[in-house]
């Protein structure tokens, strides 16, 4: 089995949003000052799973892909010490500032390059834009049926099967290899590499391909190819005067809430 | 501005559920003459009347109860039929587990563009522009479209319905049944908590990672009964539910459920974004943190300092007292 994990780069979602700023001619993120970029929580869980299934088939491959800046070679080396074989940068100047049309469309052109793929494993969504269409774009790019937000994966010959997250509860969906899956949190908990793994993948080779490698013209990724347009990025305004109960007890201060409450009619 | 819209419905046990009338509103609010809501499954052409009373001019539905169980690929199948039918400028879809699969697909088929899970959709001179909460709320992002038709989710409860016109019909019209699926449901558990639903709740009282143990959850049941079983619902912040303290079912934020209580008691919880794009919409924030530094004091409009330990049975004496 040959199986895709996707992953991204992200700012680290835990930056205090004190330290959380942006651009606003640009409409960019201005990265935080000391906090390094981390990979995208999501898609190290959906690395897990793809893990978990390499390990029960045996003889299995995993490879790795993230679209991103030079810098993404460690997010892809984080998933290559956790157990993944193969690392695949696809690094375009073409591809910057797309939108999840044109990064499935690199995405997919590359799963179609490696030609031999049984499974795609993505984060449910990116913890940056939070979108949550990769997988499903890709699915459809590639004519595979999809199964997404997984709490489970489970491999019966070419059948997968995938336990997934509904509003309400849960329920077991089954399709035919080749597949996307996308992975939830309530998988659970990624692995962490030893110290050795992170050894041994940071002298792994990682293979990078540009918009040429995989047939793709420039007009039809990053923000030439894109759907939407981004028109406007802003930080919401925040009340930020929160009224802090005084008191000397624990009584006190619970009898000053209910009262402030009542005053403003919420109780 | 948007002429035509195309409204995905979503129906509840063969009901037009309520975020369905919500997008109704929305496209309404857009400008658009002619609003066609689509309705697949069970109860599909049953449940038109209510579309109607709501804002819609036209119906098209399949009563195959096949489409009842979601699967993307019939879904999709038949809603590009809709979209043969009603040539929409704009496709209206909740961001609810059909939204979140089928927004993207149709995106891809029409070979256009999908926003996923906005707040806010307008006319701007005749584009339509869709903004939604981005960096797990830090910041928030207007989009045009390149393309048309402009596809678009929206969270439950950010838009309002139309006020009810009893009586209103329009012209129904048919959508084909359910093809076949290549992905076979094998099982399906609901999972709904005893007693008042969250998104039900007028007032949810939820806790976090700062409770320090899955038993912190009793102070914090006992405080949601003091307020009233009839009204009050318990929350969890995502941390606490990967740690296993609560039911996932249960989970408030970006991921979980958005709720848009009267009144929200936010405790132990940090206010990371994640969590607050799942609660920002109630009315009043209650926040009982020990760190007088914590993010969730940003957006509360009453706090108290202090250790949950003591506060909270404090506050649950209070409002028995009160009663």
């Amino acid at each position: 089995m040959h199986f895709v994990v996707c992953a991204k780069q992200i700012p680290d979602p835990e930056t205090p949003p004190s330290a959380f700023k942006i651009d606003p001619q640009k409409n960019e993120v201005i990265p935080a000052q000391g906090i390094a970029p981390v990979l995208s929580q999501f898609d190290s869980i959906a690395a897990e799973a793809a893990l978990r299934l390499k390990e029960a088939a045996g003889d299995s491959k995993i490879t790795v892909i993230s679209m991103g800046a030079e810098s993404a070679q460690a997010a892809i080396k984080q998933v290559l010490a956790m157990g993944a074989d193969e690392g695949l940068l696809l690094n375009d100047p073409a591809f910057t500032k797309g939108d999840p049309h044109t990064t499935a469309k690199v995405l997919t052109a590359a799963v179609q390059k490696l030609g031999d793929v049984d499974a795609v494993f993505c984060g449910r969504q990116a913890a940056d834009w939070d979108w949550g269409q990769t997988g499903l774009l890709m699915a459809e790019g590639l004519g595979w049926p999809s199964a997404i937000i997984a709490k489970g994966v489970a491999l019966d010959g070419q059948q997968l099967s995938v336990e997934r997250v509904l509003e309400d509860g849960y329920e077991t969906a089954q399709a035919p290899l080749p597949a996307v899956v996308t992975v939830s949190n309530e998988f659970g908990e990624p692995r962490y590499p030893k110290l050795q793994q992170i050894m041994q993948a940071a002298r792994k080779t990682v293979t990078t391909w540009t918009a040429a490698d995989l047939g793709l013209d420039a007009a039809e990724v990053g923000e030439a190819g894109s759907r939407l347009r981004l028109e406007k990025l802003f930080i919401p305004e925040k009340e930020g005067k929160v009224e802090l109960m005084e008191g000397d007890t624990a009584t006190e201060k619970a009898q000053a809430l209910v009262k402030a409450l009542q005053g403003a009619k919420v109780l | 501005m948007a002429s035509n819209a195309l409204v995905v419905g979503e129906l509840a046990e063969g009901e037009l559920n309520a975020t369905t009338l919500e997008l109704i509103g929305a496209a309404s609010r857009l400008g658009a003459s002619n609003i066609t809501v689509a309705l697949l499954g069970g109860g599909a052409s049953g449940a038109a009347s209510k579309a109607f009373e709501g804002g819609a001019t036209k119906v098209l539905t399949s009563d195959d109860a096949s489409y009842d169980e979601f699967r993307g690929d019939q879904w999709v199948a038949a809603v590009q039929n809709a979209v043969e039918q009603a040539s929409p400028d704009v496709i209206l879809l909740a961001q609810s587990h059909v939204g979140r699969e089928l927004a993207p697909r149709l995106a891809f088929r029409l070979d256009t563009g999908a926003a996923m899970d906005c707040l806010n959709v307008e006319d701007d001179g005749g584009a339509v522009k869709a903004t939604r909460s981005v960096y797990g709320g830090n910041a928030m992002a207007t989009y045009s479209f390149v393309t048309s038709p402009a596809i678009v989710t929206v969270r439950a409860k950010a838009q309002d319905p139309l006020e009810p016109n009893a009586g209103a019909s329009g012209e129904t019209g048919e959508l084909p049944g359910a093809s076949d699926s290549r992905t076979t449901i094998a099982g399906r558990e609901i999972v709904e908590a005893a007693g008042l639903q969250l998104q039900d709740a007028s007032i949810v009282v939820s806790g976090g990672r700062g409770l320090g143990a899955p038993e912190g959850f009793q102070v914090v049941e006992e405080l949601a009964k003091a307020l009233g079983a009839d009204r009050a619902a318990v929350g969890a912040s995502r941390a606490a539910c990967d740690l296993g303290w609560y039911p996932p079912s249960q989970q408030v934020g970006l991921t979980g459920k958005v709720v848009t209580p009267d009144l929200y008691i936010a405790v132990a919880i940090s206010g990371a974004s994640q969590h607050m794009a799942g609660c920002s919409g109630a009315k009043t924030i209650v926040a009982i943190n020990k760190d007088p530094e914590a993010n969730i004091f940003q957006f509360a409009r009453y706090g108290i300092v202090g250790d949950y330990k003591e506060m909270v049975p404090a506050l649950t004496e209070a409002i028995k007292a009160a009663k």
